[in-house]
């Protein structure tokens, strides 16, 4: 064997270059050298993890600004998300009643854990959920959009079971809280070039413009399959399916219907029409 | 610099080429070049693994048991991906999301374990760091060089600026939607193979078996 790892063993405890002296192949060598790499790998990947975890938490936030951003129509590539985020409030919604709540932080509150926690979420029965997300929380942040001091657009945040995947995005509403100003799916696993398709921005474009609710404030709003017809009084609420994935289409439809029906924002978009009057 | 160092760092760009003479790490090749910048961001991410596995490796080449090595050898180099696919999260997230699984598959990309096995099991941890970057820049070059054939002429852009305008932007170019999808770069691939193996002959492979050339009188 080459020598050149003699010089540094004089300065190691005796154990360790006992076994260092080993043959390569004896079962303590192997077992040392196995157990010691995997230690030196374990404390490097941690600590790495732990050190980069206050960046990745400030690009993950920003990520989900642009998002918001992005649904609203708002979102600009020259310009800073920060900068562009000083015109949202973000405040913090009470599913069952409609009414702001400062029961968690608006600036840490996060719906996506919430859901895991018996306290701040609900099971949803079976027979209304149509969305599929089995809890739903009690608390959701909703992001409001003002041109001066009134509301221009609200920003929802919706998620739903596609085919394969939970698929999370932002309904943006304009605020008659019946127009779609903007719909924005940011997570989602869906099959490529099928499925997937709901990230596409040519898709989440032609949700715009439409209405939600019918004369009797139901959600009302549907993908249909094929091309929806401009000329037909229905067209208002009516999407083009993504050709080869009826199961995702369905997924999207059902989660906004869940998600503004009284289930989901129902009461919270109630309260803001009548404040409108 | 001495004579090996300058041999290992510079033999890998094209005489003994991960890519085109190895043909290593093709999947990577075809996923991450439709675009120069991912391109460039995952060549950075492979070089510094292979560089640092290759140095890794050969610090412990001495002590490592021959039947554990392989998986010893993966340990580094998946820890070595975590690291460097965890910076990325933290200081280039876009790229990292374009990226997505393609950071995670650098450990099972074959030129980095090749280079490993192949090295840095023989050679002190210095020439093992340069045979990393020099294996590293080789694979490099025909990444850059495909993500800007395949940046340029698919969508009409090098690094996202417009450099042939395209006609939807009231140009005249049309882009060449193939580019954009992977079998493109084997072409590519294949066409650089060609050209560097009638440029440097030596590449070329014996053929492993001659047809036999029947003469007519043989037959009758």
């Amino acid at each position: 064997m080459p020598s050149d790892n003699k010089s540094s063993t004089s300065k190691m405890p005796a154990w360790i270059a006992k076994i260092l002296a080993m043959p390569n192949e004896s079962v303590q060598k192997t077992l040392f050298v196995a157990l010691t790499m995997c230690l030196v790998c374990s404390v490097m990947v941690a600590s790495a993890t732990v050190l980069l975890r206050p960046y990745q938490a400030i690009n993950k936030a920003l990520d989900r600004k642009k998002n918001i951003l992005d649904a609203a129509g708002l979102w600009q590539a020259d310009k800073r998300v920060d900068e562009l985020f000083k015109r949202v409030e973000t405040r913090v919604v009470d599913l069952a009643s409609g009414e702001y709540t400062n029961a968690v932080d608006p600036a840490t509150y996060d719906e996506r854990e919430a859901v895991k926690n018996p306290a701040l979420s609900q099971k949803v029965p079976a027979d209304q959920d149509i969305a599929l997300i089995k809890r739903k929380p009690k608390y959701v942040t909703v992001y409001l959009v003002k041109e001066g001091d009134k509301v221009k657009t609200i920003v929802l945040p919706v998620q739903g079971y596609g085919l394969w995947s939970t698929m999370y995005g932002f309904l943006a509403l304009e605020n008659d809280a019946n127009t779609i100003a903007g719909l924005k799916f940011y997570e989602q696993a869906e099959t490529p070039g099928l499925g997937g398709e709901v990230g596409n921005p040519n898709w989440q474009a032609l949700w715009k413009g439409k209405q939600v609710y019918d004369e009797k404030w139901q959600p009302h709003i549907k993908v249909i399959k094929g091309t929806v017809d401009p000329s037909k009084p229905e067209a208002k609420y009516q999407v083009d399916g993504i050709a080869g994935s009826t199961l995702t289409s369905r997924g999207v439809m059902n989660l906004i219907r869940y998600w503004l029906s009284e289930q989901g924002f129902g009461p919270y978009l109630t309260r803001l029409r009548t404040q409108r009057g | 610099m001495d004579s090996e160092s300058k041999k290992v760092l510079v033999e890998p760009l094209i005489d003994n080429n991960p890519i085109t003479l190895q043909v290593l790490g093709i999947c990577s090749a075809l996923a991450v070049t439709s675009k120069l910048s991912t391109a460039i961001t995952m060549c950075i991410a492979l070089t510094v693994v292979t560089a640092f596995s290759n140095a890794a490796v050969s610090l412990v080449r001495n002590h490592l048991p021959t039947n554990i090595r392989i998986i010893a050898q993966m340990t580094i180099i998946a820890s070595l991906v975590i690291v460097v696919d965890q910076f990325l999260r933290a200081f280039a997230f876009g790229i990292s999301k374009e990226l997505s699984v393609f950071v995670g598959l650098i450990i099972t990309n074959c030129i980095v374990l090749g280079r490993t096995e192949a090295y840095a099991l023989k050679n002190p941890p210095w020439p093992s760091f340069l045979d990393g970057i020099g294996n590293g820049l080789g694979y490099s070059a025909i990444l850059i060089s495909l993500g800007t054939v395949r940046e340029l002429f698919g969508s009409g852009t090098l690094l996202g600026i417009e450099i042939l305008p395209l006609i939807k932007n009231g140009g005249w170019y049309n882009p060449a939607g193939i580019m954009l999808l992977p079998p493109s770069a084997f072409f590519l691939i294949g066409f650089i193979i060609w050209g560097v193996r009638s440029w440097r002959t030596a590449q070329m492979e014996k053929r492993e078996y001659q047809v036999h050339q029947v003469h007519r009188t043989e037959v009758m």
